[in-house]
């Protein structure tokens, strides 16, 4: 009786050790329902679309402004366009500042630079990627802020340019964790082939390492890139919010993510205006799916060609 | 030619390393001018511009310890099945692995929405249905539902830690215990979860180190831009240090006269994700240092 007692509760626990697998599955797909579902009213509930239909939010409007995010004003308006413009803007700065900076110190720490060099960084790069978005944010908007707008002469304390590098001092450790990974993943072989053929150091890097390990690079800059796009409190805090329709980088500008933070705490439960909050957490979601599966099949590619290779 | 790229590189180094020590260097030295221990142990006066944060570092405390009682058994859990109980790359485990990538890629602002529809509309209004005959007690922000939302973000964290601790054990561990006719769990629990204490610890201290800084996931969920009082029961809200650090940078009336305030609020949420982390770094290196020797 006894040990069919232990048998049966051995029996329960590996039963919910198996069940505490599926977690994560389950947390991916409860995400996407319970998001989706509150944003679905925006197709199919009549009053929902009559204020903000799909057309609405992706056509121009009748008006002087044919494409304006402003959702409290007594004629709601809801066109999404400008606030895709602030997340494409302030994201585009962020990859071009962090993604050169981040692949330039990977390929010097795993192809140039002396061991010690390499157990200096590491830290250091942890410690950057440690420091809280909020803090990021909070540095941007106190300090950072006036620095960029004398450097680059603009008017407006907050901007896309200022929103941007904070933003990429968040996607560099993400870069460059990945990319050195990748680079470091190449065989020795590969390195004394190409230095026995009489390449030099910085032909070997160029030629021979940096080409094998691309997916692998490639991999870390989409993953990059979808860190940028889902950021938060660094947009929050840095880009001066508002939702402007141009490609100015020297004005402010509202990102979608931004405007999920800044709005929902104030809107009205169940109204348009909440359901289409909800629509842009959902598109926010599927975007970095998107870009994660990406990422992962580009990984998938590293780690065949090197094991083929090898 | 060469050379003018490789000096290229190490200078992308530098700036890097710039611009963290310009980051950590401002906020030390303006931080720590304030920094006293009534600052610690005070409650916020004057619409934020005297007093201290105690009330925030004590819900953030409140705060990580309920997601860490929530995600250490489920991450964990999670790890000893991908590890030691599920076939070695077989397609369920290779699902699992991707939904874990997946969800650490998954925008913080996200899990904010998600903790609100599914957390406070859904199961929290569905107890009070249930349970409190429609009395709102659980369908409103709430410390567990803002701990729970958390728990969802850090449970990659946990587990790629525990797996990692799990690889390093040697399978001749594994055959000894078995030999000694041991059933699976049992080999489990006595000989793989003892020796993975360090990954354990090394993936929760990350979580918590994580978890105290992401504001995004507790606006909606919980927090409180001022509360006269602390959290003492689970639908309680609460402040929490970063949360307060957005809302004094943002919306303070004053923000010359709060600034040094402000300082010193990023200096304690900044000395504490950074006491996490070199503590977990140092716990991972010990670890990796035994791999390497089992190898």
């Amino acid at each position: 009786m006894r040990t069919g007692g232990i048998l049966s509760a051995e029996k329960a626990v590996e039963a919910l050790i198996r069940l505490s697998a599926f977690s994560a599955i389950l947390g991916l797909f409860l995400i996407f329902v319970f998001i989706g579902k509150e944003a679905l009213p925006v197709l199919t509930s009549p009053e929902a679309r009559k204020e903000a239909g799909l057309s609405k939010l992706f056509l121009p409007q009748e008006g002087p402004r044919p494409y304006s995010w402003q959702p409290v004003s007594e004629i709601p308006k809801y066109s999404i366009l400008p606030l895709f413009m602030g997340t494409l803007k302030v994201t585009l700065v962020a990859i071009l500042f962090a993604i050169p900076l981040a692949l330039g110190a990977a390929l010097f720490t795993s192809e140039f630079a002396p061991d010690w060099t390499k157990e200096l960084l590491k830290p250091i790069i942890e410690l950057l990627a440690g420091i809280p978005s909020v803090v990021l944010g909070f540095f941007a908007l106190m300090v950072m802020a006036s620095c960029v707008q004398d450097a680059f002469g603009i008017i407006y304390r907050l901007n896309a340019v200022n929103a941007g590098i904070a933003l990429g001092l968040a996607v560099i450790p993400i870069v460059y964790t990945m990319a050195d990974d990748a680079l470091t993943a190449v065989p020795k072989s590969y390195r004394e082939a190409s230095i026995a053929m009489g390449a030099s150091a910085w032909q070997t890097a160029s030629k021979v390492v940096f080409p094998a390990a691309l997916p692998g690079i490639l991999a870390a800059c989409v993953l990059g890139f979808g860190r940028a796009i889902g950021e938060t409190m660094i947009v929050l805090m840095a880009s001066g919010n508002a939702p402007v329709m141009t490609w100015a980088l020297q004005k402010p500008v509202r990102s979608l993510s931004a405007t999920v933070a800044a709005e929902l705490g104030e809107v009205v439960v169940g109204s348009p205006h909440y359901h289409v909050l909800f629509l842009i957490g959902t598109l926010l979601f599927v975007f970095t799916f998107a870009l994660n599966l990406f990422a992962h099949w580009f990984v998938r590619r590293l780690q065949r060609k090197i094991l083929g290779a090898a | 030619m060469g050379r003018f790229f490789i000096a290229l590189s190490a200078l992308c180094c530098a700036v890097i390393v710039a611009m963290t020590a310009f980051v950590l260097g401002d906020i030390a030295y303006f931080g720590w001018e304030k920094l006293t221990l009534s600052f610690l142990l005070a409650a916020p006066e004057q619409g934020m511009a005297a007093g201290g944060i105690f009330p925030a570092i004590f819900g953030t405390f409140f705060l990580v310890l309920i997601m860490t009682v929530a995600v250490i058994p489920l991450g964990v859990m999670t790890a000893v099945y991908l590890n030691e109980y599920a076939p070695k790359h077989s397609r369920l485990v290779q699902w699992v692995r991707l939904a874990i990538a997946n969800l650490s890629g998954v925008p913080a602002i996200v899990f904010g929405l998600f903790g609100l529809g599914f957390f406070i509309d859904f199961v929290g209004k569905g107890m009070d249905a249930a349970f409190f005959g429609s009395r709102l007690v659980f369908g409103q922000p709430a410390i567990l539902w803002a701990a729970l939302t958390l728990a969802l973000l850090t449970l990659p964290t946990v587990v790629v830690a525990t797996e990692e601790a799990l690889r390093a054990i040697p399978d001749s561990h594994r055959e000894v215990a078995y030999s000694l006719g041991a059933t699976r769990l049992q080999m489990v629990r006595r000989v793989v979860l003892p020796q993975a204490i360090g990954g354990i610890l090394t993936g929760g201290i990350l979580a918590v180190s994580r978890g105290a800084g992401e504001v995004a996931p507790i606006l909606f969920t919980g927090a409180a831009y001022f509360l006269p009082y602390l959290p003492k029961k689970l639908n309680d809200q609460f402040m929490e240090l970063g949360y307060h650090i957005y809302v004094m940078a943002t919306q303070s009336p004053d923000v010359e006269a709060t600034k040094p305030i402000l300082y010193s609020t990023v200096f304690v949420l900044l000395a504490l994700t950074f006491v996490l982390n070199f503590t977990a770094i140092w716990v991972r290196s010990r670890i990796r240092r035994r791999l390497r020797l089992a190898k």
